[in-house]
């Protein structure tokens, strides 16, 4: 038997499947598999798990691109202030006066950057895509446990970007309180033109986005803990999938809270509630509203904030671990602790919010008591961090482009963490408050990392999910260009921001401590510009690829999870026959004795004899 | 003669639940966190000070009396449905539909009486303990008629003979939603009645 495992992992269809019979789940889906389905209902209102991934990606890299214009733009201001602007002026019409960005234009442009690239590129284009994509075709389900459900998910977000797209463009401009819209700056139209109908269409559109989160996360969850194919116990799980399922249930529990505090802000805004406002003068006139805390807020904000972080970055651990085992030949070093150290996360994700807000003078002992917690944190994400390492070592290498935005993924992590350190402990935040050494931090550690998880998983996964593959060469100068632009960006950052360069501010040089650093900003910037224009070697890649790329075989990557046993283009049902049973863990890459330096999940140990282990010995007879 | 290994293959996975079941209480948690939410707001904003304290009206104790005897009716029918009595099921089903909409016209009488005794929601005159009594109320009040439009779905159901003995997921699932929500309502009296 052993003698054909080669072949037989090739091939692998049919490898496995033990005639064993249907599971409940599998009929209620061959009703779903209309042979010639009108283009509307396959391309635009499919319920196909697949289809919606590729419509979150797509929707993604839409606003990916959004975001990063609009990163450009405030960079323009922040490294030539001095500069005329007039040039822009096709493009942004009346928020260039006389040759200068207009300051309030300024604020919206961060403020939807962060709303954007947190939201709608991080959020729902990484877990949209990869959940949907993988979560069926890694448990061996034919699709999720609701696929009607999981359609409304898509356009729920299809909705919410439509509203905050067309905020862009309104008269008053689109919301400008930062990301955070912490009233009472976003309660109150008096206070900035962009807190009037721009935050309105803010707050509607993160309904909307919520609803769709909410409507995905559940469908994530109660796939994974109902529709994993036989043996697929929950231990023999691929990281990816522990990835998602923790990044879903944090969304369930932590969305809700930001709708809740949304709806209180609508409240306040539109309904006359005073639940964060009080004791406000505008232009000598005493408001109404009495009694409000404005600190509530951004607990509630926070209670989501925090989580949502890792909503952003887990998906991204889950595929680099996948890649950086599969790309090294080798296990991954210490699943357990893997699975261990997820779980960590997502628990202490929920008690650390409040060391966004030390500086709220809250009381120094309850600072000190999110301080400790927050820097709990820093033991799972250094299990995780040389678990990667330890896999990496002595491993065959084969750097893909997927392997070597793995690897960059892992430096920023670490780059990034280290500054958490500094930033966790509540005295030096304190110092480092509102600075560029804040940004600096959270771009490297969740923005430009999740960013790297993103674009590992497309170019690993490309093949799977269009039937070709994408451009090794393009893809090399994609990931060098974009990795040293990264660090070229935000490693100076630091600098600025330790110098007490404050964030959100429009123009520094009539400050004489920050003029100094007008070198360095223009530095910056140029670096920012430049690696954004990199990434449309990427965009070109994409869909150069989906049409004219090299035809992909089965198991481009001679992987051993089980999305890569069903045929080059799985159609609706992913699987042709049945479902295949599982056997092993999905790690089992290089095992001694072994005929091939991969075993996939569906081979069963009794056609294994020379690799298998005492214990799977027993299991075999 | 199976080995070990083909019989693991055959080992039950999940809980045993249907994926709705499963997807119906995930989605109580997602709820349940939104109430969490506004109830840890209100205590956090109570200590904070400037805090009118109100009086709950009495009528919110006829309507509280008014939701517990629908989560009866609900259970009743669950069980005439077990027993295949699909007439009394369609009874069972209508109470709880009538009774749920007493209820909630009742909570919007009680924000009548709330404003007689000036508690107010907004305006120059309000409080926000009084503006949260309001949006709980209100935003249980939105639940509560999703409650009854999946109640008027499995009644139609019902009425075509699609519960019975063998067909109980969706009422199953209809009265672990209807009971939820009772309970959240009993959960925030009570919560009112500890913390005005």
């Amino acid at each position: 038997m052993a003698t054909n495992l080669p072949v037989s992992a090739q091939s692998q269809g049919g490898v496995g499947t033990a005639p064993v019979p249907h599971t409940e789940h599998d009929d209620h889906l061959h009703d779903h598999e209309h042979h010639d389905q009108h283009w509307l209902w396959k391309y635009v209102f499919s319920q196909d798990h697949k289809m919606i991934a590729r419509q979150f990606l797509i929707t993604g890299i839409f606003w990916a691109v959004i975001g990063g214009v609009l990163s450009s733009l405030f960079r323009l201001q922040l490294g030539w202030p001095e500069a005329t602007l007039d040039w822009l002026q096709p493009i942004l019409g009346k928020w260039i006066e006389g040759g200068k960005l207009n300051p309030e234009f300024y604020l919206a442009l961060v403020t939807m950057h962060g709303t954007i690239m947190v939201f709608f590129v991080l959020t729902a284009g990484l877990s949209g895509t990869f959940s949907n994509f993988l979560i069926p075709l890694q448990v061996g389900a034919r699709d999720m446990a609701s696929g009607f459900m999981n359609m409304l998910s898509y356009w729920f977000f299809f909705l919410s970007s439509v509203v905050m797209f067309s905020s862009l463009f309104l008269e008053t401009g689109p919301a400008a309180a930062g990301w955070t819209i912490y009233p009472p700056l976003s309660a109150l139209p008096q206070a900035i033109s962009g807190s009037g109908t721009g935050m309105t269409m803010w707050l509607v559109s993160m309904v909307f986005f919520i609803v769709s989160q909410l409507l995905g996360g559940v469908n994530y969850v109660t796939t994974i803990i109902n529709m994993r194919t036989r043996g697929m116990s929950m231990s023999k799980l691929p990281l990816t999938i522990w990835a998602f399922f923790l990044t879903a249930i944090l969304g369930i529990l932590s969305f809700p809270v930001l709708f809740s505090a949304a709806l209180l802000l609508v409240f306040d805004r539109s309904f006359g509630t005073s639940f964060f406002l009080s004791d406000i003068y505008i232009a000598g006139q005493a408001l109404h509203n009495q009694g409000g805390s404005p600190v509530l807020f951004q607990h509630l904000f926070w209670f989501l904030g925090h989580p949502e972080v890792y909503i952003v970055i887990m998906p991204a651990m889950g595929m680099v671990s996948e890649i950086l085992a599969t790309n090294s030949r080798k296990p991954i070093f210490g699943y357990r602790a893997m699975i261990g150290s997820l779980i960590g996360i997502s628990l202490l994700s929920f008690v650390v919010w409040a060391h966004h807000m030390f500086v709220t003078g809250m009381n120094p002992f309850l600072g000190s008591v999110f301080m400790f917690l927050t820097l709990i944190i820093a033991v799972p994400s250094g299990v995780k961090v040389f678990n990667w390492l330890a896999t990496l070592w002595r491993g065959n290498i084969r750097f893909t482009a997927a392997m070597l935005f793995s690897v960059g993924f892992v430096s920023l992590f670490i780059s990034g963490g280290l500054t958490g350190i500094i930033l966790g402990n509540a005295t030096l935040d304190i110092q480092m408050h509102n600075t560029y050494f804040v940004v600096a931090h959270f771009h490297l550690v969740m923005g430009s990392s999740a960013f790297f998880g993103l674009f590992a998983g497309v170019y690993h996964w490309f093949p799977k999910m269009f039937g070709r593959m994408m451009d090794e060469k393009l893809g090399y100068i994609h990931f060098w260009l974009t990795f040293i632009g990264v660090y070229l960006v935000f490693m100076p950052m630091h600098y600025v921001g330790i110098a007490g360069f404050p964030r959100r501010y429009y123009s520094w040089t009539g400050f004489d401590a920050f003029s100094q650093f007008a070198d360095l900003n223009k530095f910056i910037s140029l670096a920012a510009i430049l690696a954004f224009f990199a990434q449309f070697v990427f965009i070109f890649n994409f869909f150069y690829s989906i049409f004219r790329g090299r035809r992909a075989t089965e198991n481009p990557w001679n992987s051993t999870t089980l999305e890569w046993t069903t045929p080059i283009e799985p159609g609706h049902g992913n699987w042709p026959g049945e479902i295949p049973a599982v056997y092993r863990w999905p790690y089992d890459y290089s095992k001694p004795g072994a005929e091939a330096d991969f075993i996939p999940q569906n081979v069963p140990y009794s056609q294994t004899p020379s690799s298998n282990l005492p214990y799977e010995r027993e299991l075999a007879e | 003669m199976k080995t070990s290994e083909a019989m693991l293959g055959e080992k039950e996975l999940g809980l045993g639940w249907h994926p709705k079941r499963v997807l119906l209480i995930l989605l109580i948690f997602s709820i349940v966190m939104m109430f969490a939410a506004f109830t840890s707001g209100y205590i956090v904003r109570r200590d904070e000070g400037n805090w009118r304290e109100f009086d709950l009206p009495l009528s919110l104790l006829f309507n509280t009396i008014v939701i517990v005897l629908s989560s009866a009716t609900m259970q009743w029918a669950y069980f005439m449905a077990k027993r295949d009595e699909v007439k009394l099921a369609n009874i069972g089903l209508l109470l709880t539909m009538v009774l749920g909409i007493v209820f909630v016209f009742g909570q919007v009488h009680s924000w009548g009486d709330l404003v007689a005794g000036h508690t107010y929601f907004g305006g120059s005159d309000a409080n926000p303990s009084g503006s949260f009594v309001y949006v709980l109320m209100g935003v249980h009040a939105f639940h509560l008629i999703t409650g009854l439009i999946f109640v008027a779905v499995v009644l139609k159901r019902s009425l075509n003979y699609q519960v019975h003995s063998r067909a109980m997921l969706s009422i199953g699932n209809a009265t672990l939603y209807w009971h939820f929500l009772g309970g959240l309502w009993l959960y925030l009296y009570l919560f009112l009645l500890l913390n005005h």
